[in-house]
């Protein structure tokens, strides 16, 4: 009788999902700004504290966003990757050093080089919650018209360089 | 705690100078709003504790968020969009009804609906007078084999 | 040496388990009685190697060999004796052996208890017990090693603090005493479906069994519940998180079984349906170690994830769950459908009692896995919360409650309704002008509180005739009849508990000075500092607050922060002063300045009533196990052995 057949059509269906659901990672939230300006700040630059930058002073570039602080263990696996991204000069990335002491981050700039145009400082985390950030490093590409385009979450691999970040930043700088 | 920490607190006790103790929280009824507020949301760092109860850095720094837009007089749907415009509803742990979550909030009423209905139309199709079915000999016979009442099986 | 003697046990318990399931299934299928007759001592075989590697891992715990991946992971030197025993199903790979070991123990149970089955009923119960079995052997030696060698370390990296704790030690193995007893429930109905003989003879073998599996489960979610309470330091009791949804979906599919296999036993009705549920139960406590040990949910208290294992549970439950249901459709069909029953009978009380069970068992199961649909659809990220869950959960569970007190006193085939109504007409007035006018008394009037109140007061009453009606009719002892008023009655003191804490805790967050004191609902704390401490493996902070009430005292409490030293993990470990009114719970917060810490205070009304209720629940299944029917069967079986 077909009414009996009905627990194993649910079922199949639930391997389905659940198949799929291995391959996701529940602990990824994606942003809900992508698509969005990217959000406005004015805040001291980490190399002059007396200077500011804020997203305007961008516009017309295509640039990377990095958010990193000292005390992330994560930030120093994607600091080589960025280091040599930055020498290629295909982008320019920004920083923002969230949360964290400016001397301890300008130490390790000095000691492991640094891959940033320049770095800006978000003392207090304010910044930081308005891009949505919850768990450092975060990487963001904005457009030339302020659009956040892409966000990753984690450190960036060279994969995810050379599949998703740079074949977008072409596109957009055409 | 230095050893002359300890002695005073042996001493104090006796000297009566009982102080009551003081709510954390400088304003109480922000307080209490902040809560209620983040109790229904998730924290992003720690992510199956409320941001009500994580202490994670990101959970106080969002509390505190919360605890400046009351006070500058924002209503609790204003906060909650603030905080859904930068994380996305996967911050709001009672998810909004929308086409998106309809089969979340109404499917299982609609299950319960559907299988009342359900058993209400089999018992009706069956007839509705009870009908005893006796067992047949044979079957009583195979009830009491194999529940080993008559105590020879083989 | 002992690892790799545990290893080879392992590989034994594999082979067996392949014999114990193969042969008898064959020989029933054949009517071989020599291969059938393989069923029990190859189930015993085994049941002795997986001890023999069980014993073999507690050993490597007990004694450090931090040469095994496994006890370098989760332990360390310093580790308190009985942690390190504990330890030993602390990690994935040893509850993963914990899980087969309870599967050879109610296995065991089966082939000591279960001699009046008939010869091809037992082969086939043991053959699909050992293809459980087996498949978890292969899962543990193919993914998960437990024995895993490595370059001997210095030290182990500790055992995960929430683990570090009493009630740790006994909640993993009474909660898997339940999920996995739900296999011999499940057994039986695989049995049944493949002998085409589905009786009642079948539901009352099948329902000890099931009673069994569903009080341990009761008393094992039970404890993880109070764990939670007590060691996660924010005072709940009930979070709705994966891990916990993930025990309480068979538990309520179990509940549901409990009440079908009744009608099944005594009017031959619904045996499709009780089939349907012993195959569900024991689905659910499968998916439920699925999503636990695959990291396809994130969870506070999943331990350990991995998307390979992960892959290997999920096929595992394709071929078990996929091959049940599918077994069910083919041979569903053939089974009869027992006895008529009314509209208004007892049967259609317990019908809808199972609806509603599982309804719940529904939502619970759409809210866990709702994120994960949307996210593998590509249709964003939600969550679904402790919201949802009791905005649902509550209009299902209160019709159930209600039921359940007019279930008992119905009639099977036809309720003779206006009969029915005289006799609970006073009863539920009674509880109605109680529950209304008893909140008054606590303070403020809430609806809800009067809503708990009545469902509590409604089992109490409805109870109370029922065992008065028996007594007139001196029907004499039964402690089936007994045993279910007693587990109704626990659902009622349940109901209070949560009621009460619910609607009328006090919770205070404070700065406190040496000598500074609080009142909370009469109960006047006073803080006495926080002092060093040092603990075997970790070290600490422990504070002091003398409760008086009224002036007198009433309890000295000591809240401690502890910081492991091989992990480094930060930890609360609250103090509770336990009350059957009510619970003084304190947490301390952190160290400000000026000698001052932030405290965390509760006063928590009949919250210990929750886990009474549980306990009243599990008490009552087991009595209700003990019922002559069951018993004198099995004393004739044995007799003649």
């Amino acid at each position: 009788m077909k009414r009996f057949l009905i627990p194993l059509g649910i079922f199949i269906v639930l391997v389905g999902f659940l198949a799929v659901g291995l391959k996701l990672d529940p602990r990824e939230v994606p942003s809900p700004l992508i698509g969005k300006p990217a959000p406005d700040f004015k805040l001291a630059l980490l190399s002059d504290s007396a200077k500011q930058l804020s997203p305007a002073d961008l516009r017309g570039k295509v640039w990377l966003f990095n958010v990193w602080a000292s005390w992330c263990a994560s930030c120093r696996q994607e600091h080589e990757v960025l280091l040599d991204l930055s020498k290629q000069g295909g982008v320019p990335i920004y920083g923002m050093d969230y949360k964290d002491q400016p001397g301890d981050a300008q130490a390790v700039l000095n000691r492991y080089g640094n891959p940033y145009v320049e770095t800006v400082v978000d003392l207090d985390g304010r910044a930081g919650i308005n891009y949505g950030v919850y768990g450092v490093p975060e990487t963001y590409l904005i457009d030339k018209n302020g659009i956040i385009r892409y966000k990753h979450t984690g450190p960036v691999t060279v994969e995810v360089l050379s599949k998703k970040i740079l074949p977008l930043v072409k596109e957009l700088q055409q | 705690m230095r050893p002359w920490m300890i002695v005073l607190a042996l001493w104090l006790p006796f000297a009566a100078m009982a102080n009551e103790a003081k709510p954390l929280a400088e304003d109480p009824v922000t307080e209490q709003r902040m809560i209620a507020l983040s109790e229904n949301l998730r924290c992003l760092v720690c992510q199956n504790e409320s941001l009500a109860g994580s202490r994670a850095d990101l959970a106080q720094d969002l509390r505190q968020e919360i605890r400046e837009q009351i006070r500058a007089g924002k209503s609790d749907e204003q906060v909650i969009d603030y905080l859904t415009q930068r994380y996305g509803d996967f911050v709001l742990y009672n998810p909004p009804v929308k086409p998106l979550t309809w089969l979340l909030w109404f499917g299982p009423f609609a299950l319960l609906i559907g299988s009342v209905g359900g058993l209400y139309a089999y018992i009706k199709r069956r007839g509705n007078r009870p009908v005893d079915e006796p067992l047949s000999e044979e079957e009583k016979k195979r009830v009491a084999d194999l529940l080993g009442n008559n105590g020879n099986k083989s | 040496m002992i690892p790799e003697l545990g290893h080879f046990a392992l590989i034994l318990a594999l082979l067996l388990a392949l014999v114990q399931s193969i042969l008898p299934l064959v020989g029933a299928a054949r009517n071989n009685p020599v291969w059938m007759s393989v069923a029990k001592p190859a189930a015993r075989a085994q049941f002795l190697f997986v001890a023999i590697a069980f014993g073999a891992l507690a050993y490597s715990f007990l004694t450090l060999d931090f040469s095994v991946v496994n006890v370098t992971r989760n332990s360390h030197s310093r580790l308190p004796e009985i942690y390190r025993f504990t330890a030993t199903w602390g990690s994935h790979e040893g509850s993963m052996l914990l899980w087969t070991f309870i599967l050879g123990l109610w296995t065991m149970a089966v082939t000591l208890f279960s001699r009046h089955l008939p010869e091809d009923m037992m082969a086939r119960v043991i053959g699909v017990m050992g293809l459980v079995s087996f498949g978890f052997l292969l899962f543990m030696l193919a993914t998960s090693n437990p024995f895993l060698r490595m370059e001997m370390a210095m030290d182990g990296s500790d055992l995960n603090p929430l683990l570090q704790d009493p009630g740790m030690v006994v909640h993993p193995p009474i909660l898997y005493m339940g999920y996995v007893g739900f296999s011999v429930a499940f057994a039986f109905a695989i049995a049944a479906l493949l002998s085409g003989k589905l009786d009642a003879s079948w539901a009352r073998w099948s329902r000890p069994w099931t009673t069994a599996a569903w009080s341990f489960l009761t008393v094992g979610i039970m404890m993880g519940s109070w764990w939670a309470y007590y060691e996660l330091g924010w005072g709940g009791w009930w979070f709705w998180d994966p891990v916990e949804n993930a025990s309480l979906m068979p538990w309520l599919v179990g509940t549901a079984l409990i009440h079908s296999l009744a009608v099944t036993e005594k009017r031959g009705s619904f045996k499709a349906w009780t089939v349907f549920l012993a195959i569900g139960a024991f689905s659910l406590s499968l998916l439920g170690t699925f999503l636990v040990r695959s990291g396809v949910l994130s969870s506070v208290h999943s331990f350990a994830t991995d998307p390979t294992r992960g892959l290997f549970i999920l096929m595992f439950l394709l071929v078990v769950i996929g091959g049940s249901l599918l077994l069910f459709a083919l041979r569903a069909s053939q089974v009869g459908l027992g006895g008529r029953f009314a509209l208004v009978s007892r049967e259609s009380f317990l019908m809808v009692n199972n609806i509603l069970l599982l309804t719940a068992t529904g939502a619970v199961l759409l809210g866990t896995l709702y994120p994960l649909f949307l996210d593998a659809l590509g249709l964003g990220k939600i969550s679904v919360g402790p919201p949802y869950f009791n905005s649902v959960f509550v209009p299902l569970v209160t019709p159930l409650i209600f039921l359940s007190g007019i279930g008992p006193l119905a009639r099977w085939k036809q309720v003779n309704v206006p009969e029915l109504a005289a006799r609970l007409k006073w009863g539920f007035g009674a509880s109605v002008l109680v529950a209304v006018l008893l909140p008054f008394t606590l303070g403020e009037w809430k609806p809800m509180v009067s809503l708990g109140y009545l469902l509590s007061l409604w089992i109490v009453v409805t109870v109370a005739i029922g065992v008065r009606g028996r007594m007139r009719t001196s029907a004499g002892w039964s402690a089936n009849f007994y045993g279910m008023n007693l587990a109704h009655l626990g659902v009622a003191v349940t109901v209070i508990g949560v009621t009460m804490v619910s609607n009328y805790q006090s919770e205070r967050n404070v700065r406190m000075e040496v000598g500074d004191t609080i009142t909370v609902q009469d109960y006047t704390f006073r803080f006495d500092g926080v002092k060093d401490m040092v603990g075997p493996n970790y070290k600490g902070s422990r504070g002091t607050l003398e409760v008086s009430r009224n002036g007198k005292p009433v309890s000295t409490l000591h809240p401690e922060k502890r910081i492991y030293t091989a992990s480094g993990m930060p930890f609360t470990e609250s103090a509770i002063d336990y009350g059957l009114t009510r619970d003084l719970y304190t947490a301390l917060g952190e160290s400000l300045d000026g000698g001052a810490w932030s405290v965390r205070l509760f006063h928590k009304p009949f919250v210990v009533w929750i886990w009474i209720g549980a306990v009243l629940m599990a008490l009552g299944g087991l009595l209700a196990i003990t019922d002559r029917r069951y018993r004198t069967s099995r004393k004739k079986g044995s007799a003649k052995a």
